[in-house]
């Protein structure tokens, strides 16, 4: 029985976190295909890869958006994102993770958000994913202003992403 | 002591940052109501809740002591993701 599972533990045991988290601030687009398969592309042991991608909307606290500025917090942002994919990775058996957020002005449609995490079984896979995000919407200091035609608007912290990030506390 | 601003509060204040006059160590608690007698036609904004509180880039408590060259920043509830 010794045998049959130690393979498994080193499998674990060798995988380097480093190389295999993946954290970047950017002002300039991602590509959203090529972040799946460098997260499937990982180990016979992976089983599941959750991609979550979130888009600048039209609508948000008023109609009619047009873009956003991303204003964010340089060298903060970096540590938030690490702690925050360390914490993910104490609570589930994540192989490749991937963080990407965008800054400066952005247009409806256009990517803000990348959270991807690859794991050997998809339930890891999806509440991590979940719970980097939620994480994410809370500690992370990025701050959104919207454009509209009436001028450009800060937007207002929502108590439904607080609840969203208290439901992982212990 | 420096304490850095950002986002609504950066644009409020009409600036990046400014130089508080303070005893350290203090607690974050009581930078806030520093900060309120400083800019007090903005003091509500300093409130907790209204305004997050980072040392040495990293979210702190109203406990949490800041010490002589610690980094701290100011800001609005975080609107990201």
């Amino acid at each position: 029985m010794e045998a049959s599972t130690s393979g498994q533990i080193d499998a674990e045991q060798t995988f380097d976190k480093e190389v295999a988290t993946n954290i970047r601030v950017q002002t300039e687009d991602f590509d959203v295909g090529q972040q799946h398969r460098w997260l499937s592309n990982n180990s016979p042991s992976t089983g599941a890869v959750v991609c979550f991608t979130g888009l600048v909307r039209e609508f948000s606290e008023r109609e009619g958006v047009l873009g956003l500025v991303l204003e964010h917090y340089p060298g903060m942002t970096q540590r938030a994102l690490q702690s925050i994919v360390e914490e993910a990775r104490q609570r589930w058996p994540l192989q490749r993770v991937s963080v990407i957020h965008r800054i400066g002005q952005l247009l409806t449609q256009d990517n803000i958000v990348l959270v991807g995490v690859s794991s050997a079984h998809r339930d890891s896979a999806f509440d991590a994913a979940k719970f980097i995000m939620d994480a994410l919407k809370t500690r992370a200091p990025f701050w959104k202003k919207e454009l509209t035609k009436e001028g450009s608007f800060w937007v207002d912290a929502r108590a439904s992403d607080q609840l969203a990030a208290a439901q992982w506390q212990d | 002591m420096k304490v850095m601003f950002f986002a609504q509060l950066r644009e409020k204040l009409g600036s990046t940052d400014t130089e508080v006059d303070v005893v350290l160590p203090c607690s974050v608690a009581q930078l806030r109501l520093v900060l309120s007698e400083m800019f007090p036609q903005y003091k509500t904004d300093f409130i907790q809740g209204k305004a997050l509180v980072a040392v040495n880039q990293t979210l702190s408590d109203e406990m949490q002591m800041i010490q002589q060259g610690d980094e701290v920043a100011v800001f609005p509830p975080v609107t990201g993701g």
